[in-house]
Order: structure tokens, then sequence, then C-alpha cells
């Protein structure tokens, strides 16, 4: 492939998966909102567009026009930098995934994942332990009591889950061998999901992806019942809207995290089939399917589960999981030693 | 050609940011300060090829000590009214003992032109495979004397954090 057709194509391939992302998230909000009225047995948003399929649109719109308050007490450059650092590395996250499998064209391979990293799974950690400056920063430039409890809470809680987290990856990367998120999913090829050789694993990291993207039952960065907003409580307009938005991205993008590591990718049984351009299409629904439906599990565990209690979150994520993924660990190294793998 | 570019604006960046983190009046400005320095340092490590270094350098370094540094700060609250004031004489001999480390590290660079370039063939050195390879063959006993170290290190964190002993 030629230098410029690369770049073009490279170029193409990062808008669309901006554009998915940011679909995707909008979508979610109209798809939470849904799921809470289905859960309690309500009707939900119905009025804009036919069964109010236009109501992100109206979302969004009401809160670009809400007026913009800075508090005056605030330090400025921080207290707009606290949301475009959430922004920002939300939407860095999708670089590494592998959307869908390459389509073989008469040019040459065109992948559907925009980097294939041999670090991917590191590449994902450092970003999301970016993320949570974001909020930190945030929290503590709006000058607010609330939100400095608020940013406190995020913080202690993301660098306990992440110490789980990451405990939890190496037990797979012990049976793939590989830090690169498109090789995993590759080796999958066949019904050979990570999820039955890794079950405790997975469980671990489902727990600690709750945690990371602070969804309930570990919204304790932004409890209103005890902290007002949490760590955007002085934010307003736009601002509050890429806090908000910024957690419906890194949603979407764990489910997908989840899909790749765990559940496959976009592997489905005839992916070898003589038809390139379906199996990139098909395999690319599949492995949406499969994102939408850890989202939809997302919102199903937040209207099903009350919030945790700050010292039931500490004792779960140092005292069980951390010790939970070390046995993982231990577990599989004895296994793949059996196995005479290692 | 880039990657000169690169590496010049990459160490003026981490040069600027480096003296912010002295400079600056509120220790928040300071942390944040460091945190740009430690990823313009990552970037260096990107520019050696030693991607996995980099990785491990930022989330280690800037996403969870420095998480824990900024937590602490905004705990404490640190403000000009409660600056702990120090005499002259400690004023006096952290600038001597910050010139003895200068010239210690000028000393030790006087034979850094000498040292033998990187050559084409352990351009990879610094991937996951490679380096995993060198840490646990010729380095085991290093490598495992330092995370005995580390686990003593932990263990005294967790001994100092309990309130009482029974």
């Amino acid at each position: 492939m030629a230098f410029s057709t690369f770049l073009i194509y490279k170029i193409i391939l990062v808008l669309c998966v901006f554009t998915l992302a940011l679909v995707v998230a909008m979508y979610s909000t109209y798809a939470e909102r849904k799921v809470a009225a289905f859960l309690q047995d309500r009707l939900g948003p119905n009025r804009a567009g036919p069964f109010g399929i236009l109501q992100p649109l109206a979302d969004g719109l009401k809160m670009f026009m809400k007026e913009e308050i800075i508090p005056n007490v605030s330090n400025k450059w921080l207290f707009i930098l606290g949301p475009s650092i959430a922004m920002l590395t939300a939407c860095m996250t999708g670089v590494v995934i592998p959307w869908g499998p390459a389509y073989q064209g008469a040019s040459g391979t065109f992948p559907l994942q925009i980097t294939d990293v041999n670090i991917g799974i590191l590449y994902l950690f450092g970003v999301v332990s970016i993320g949570v400056y974001g909020i930190m920063i945030g929290g503590w430039a709006s000058n607010n009591k609330f939100a400095l409890l608020g940013a406190i809470r995020a913080s202690s809680q993301m660098i306990s889950y992440e110490v789980a987290m990451g405990l939890s990856i190496i037990a797979l990367i012990m049976t793939t061998g590989t830090l690169s998120v498109g090789e995993i999913v590759a080796q999958q090829s066949g019904w050979h999901w990570n999820i039955f050789y890794q079950p405790l694993g997975f469980l671990i990291f489902i727990i600690c992806a709750f945690a990371e993207t602070n969804r309930t039952p570990f919204d304790l960065p932004e409890c209103e019942s005890e902290l007002v907003g949490g760590y955007h409580t002085e934010y307003s307009s736009m601002k509050l809207g890429f806090y908000l938005f910024a957690e419906y991205i890194n949603m979407f993008i764990s489910s997908a995290v989840m899909a790749c590591l765990f559940f496959g990718g976009y592997n489905f049984p005839f992916i070898h089939i003589h038809a390139p351009l379906l199996a990139s299409i098909v395999g690319f629904l599949i492995m949406m399917a499969k994102t939408c439906f850890f989202i939809f599990f997302f919102m199903w565990i937040r209207w099903t589960v009350p919030r945790f209690r700050y010292d039931q979150l500490m004792n779960l994520g140092w005292k069980i999981l951390i010790p939970l993924s070390i046995l993982n660990i231990f577990i599989t190294g004895i296994v793949m030693w059996l196995q005479h793998k290692i | 050609m880039i990657t000169k570019y690169l590496f010049f604006f990459l160490s003026v960046l981490i040069i600027f940011s480096a003296l912010m983190v002295v400079f600056a009046k509120n220790p928040v400005h300071s942390v944040l300060y460091l945190i740009v320095t430690f990823f313009g340092i990552a970037g260096h490590y990107f520019l050696l090829n030693a991607q996995f270094l980099a990785a491990v350098h930022i989330i280690v370094y800037a996403g969870a000590i420095m998480v824990l540094f900024l937590y602490v700060i905004m705990m404490l609250n640190l403000n000009k009214e409660v600056e702990p004031h120090k005499p002259v004489w400690i004023k006096f001999a952290a600038v001597v003992s910050g010139g003895l480390l200068m010239v210690t590290l000028v000393g030790s660079l006087r034979g850094a032109e000498a040292m033998t370039k990187v050559t084409p063939e352990n351009i990879h050195i610094g991937l996951v495979e490679n380096l995993g390879k060198t840490l646990f063959g010729p380095f085991l006993l290093p490598f495992e004397i330092s995370s005995v170290l580390f686990l003593a290190a932990m263990v005294g964190a967790v001994m100092l954090g309990k309130r009482e002993i029974h």
C-alpha cells in the first residue's frame, strides 16, 4: 500500500472510530433512560421523535444552550482543563481496539484497528490511569468542599481498583503470551474464548471496570445523597456535559475491551469464508453486538444494585479482589506448568 | 529529522516543567508540572524505542504515584498561612548539598561521550519480550533482590499505616 493511501485510510479510520464512540455514547444516554424505564415499569422518554429516538439530540442542544458559569473563586485554567482531560482520555482509548477482521482488498490489507501496538493493553492502562486527573483537577479547581471530597474519593477508588484490574489481566497475558489486543482477539478464533480459561479473571476485571468508570454500585465520587453532585457540583453547561459524556464513552470502550479480551471480539463461526468484505462487516457487527450487550449489562446493574458504602468499597478492593487475583495468577501458573506450557 | 525536533521539543518541555515544579507557588501546580515532566520523559523513552518502559513509566509514575501525591496535597490543603518556615542554616545546608549533587552528576557525565552507541542489532532491546528475557535471564538475582526490597517497603508502609498493633 502506498504511503498516501495508508495515511488517508488511517485518517478515515480515526474519524470513523471517533464518530462511532460519540454516537454510541450519545445513544447510551437514551438507552440508559429506556432501560431504567423498562426496569421500573415506566415508558421512558417518548416525546422527541418516534419512541423518543431524537431525545439525545434534544439533551445535547439543551446542554449547549445552558448558561456557562465559572465560579469566581475557582482556578480558571484548571477548571477548564478538568473536563478537557476527561474527554481527551476517553476518546484516546479506542485506538488499540480491533473493531473487525482485516479487509483483504485488491490494493493491500486494511485492518479495522487504528494501530496494533505490541503493548496495546499497557497503552489502555496508561490512558485509563491518566483519566483520573480529569476528575481530580476539576474537583480541586472548583474550590468547593463537596467537589474536593468527590475528587478525593475518585482518586483513591481508581488507584485501588487499578491494582486488582492489572493483576487480573496478568493471568490472561500469561495464557495468551502477548500484550497486543489484536493478537489476543485473533487467538480466540473458533470458540477458544478466554472466558472459558479465565472465568475468575473476568469476574475481577468486570467488577474493576465498574469501579474505574464510576458506575453504580461504585459511583461514590458523585454520590448525590452525600456530596450534592460530587466532583462536578460546580460545573454547568457543556463542561458538565463533557464529564457525563466521558463516562459513557468510557463505558463503551470498557465494554469493547471486555468483548475483545474475554469474549472473542469479532470472531464468528464462518470467519474464514471467501468473501472478505462480508467477513469484515459481519465481524464488525458481531463485535458491536457483544459490546452493546455489555453496555446493557452496565445499565442493568445500575438499576438493580444499590450503591456501596465507602468502607465496603475499599474492603472489596483491597481485601477480596487483590488476593483473589493473586490466587488466579498462582492457579494459572500451576495449570500451565502441569500442561508443560512453561 | 523529525526525531531530532521531537527530542529538542521534549527536552525543552521537560526542563521548563521541571523548573516550574520548583518555582510554582502552589503545591498542586508543582505536582501538575511534575506530571508533565514525567510525560516528557516517557516521550524520550518512546524515541529510544523503549515502548514498554515508556508505558510502565506513565502507568506507575504519572498514573499511580503522582495521583497519590496529588491526593495527599489536596487532603492537607497546603497554603501560605500554614507554610513551614525553615531556619536560614537549613536553607544554606540545602543549597550546599544540592550543589554537591550537581558536581557528582557533572562528574559522572564527563565520560559519557565515550559510551558505545546503540547498534542496529539491539534496536528491539526495549520491547517487552527482550526486556523480560534479559530481566529473568542474566539479571535474575538483582531483579529478585529488588523485589524483596519492595516487599519489605510495602510491609513497612502497612505497619506504619496501622493505628495500633494488637
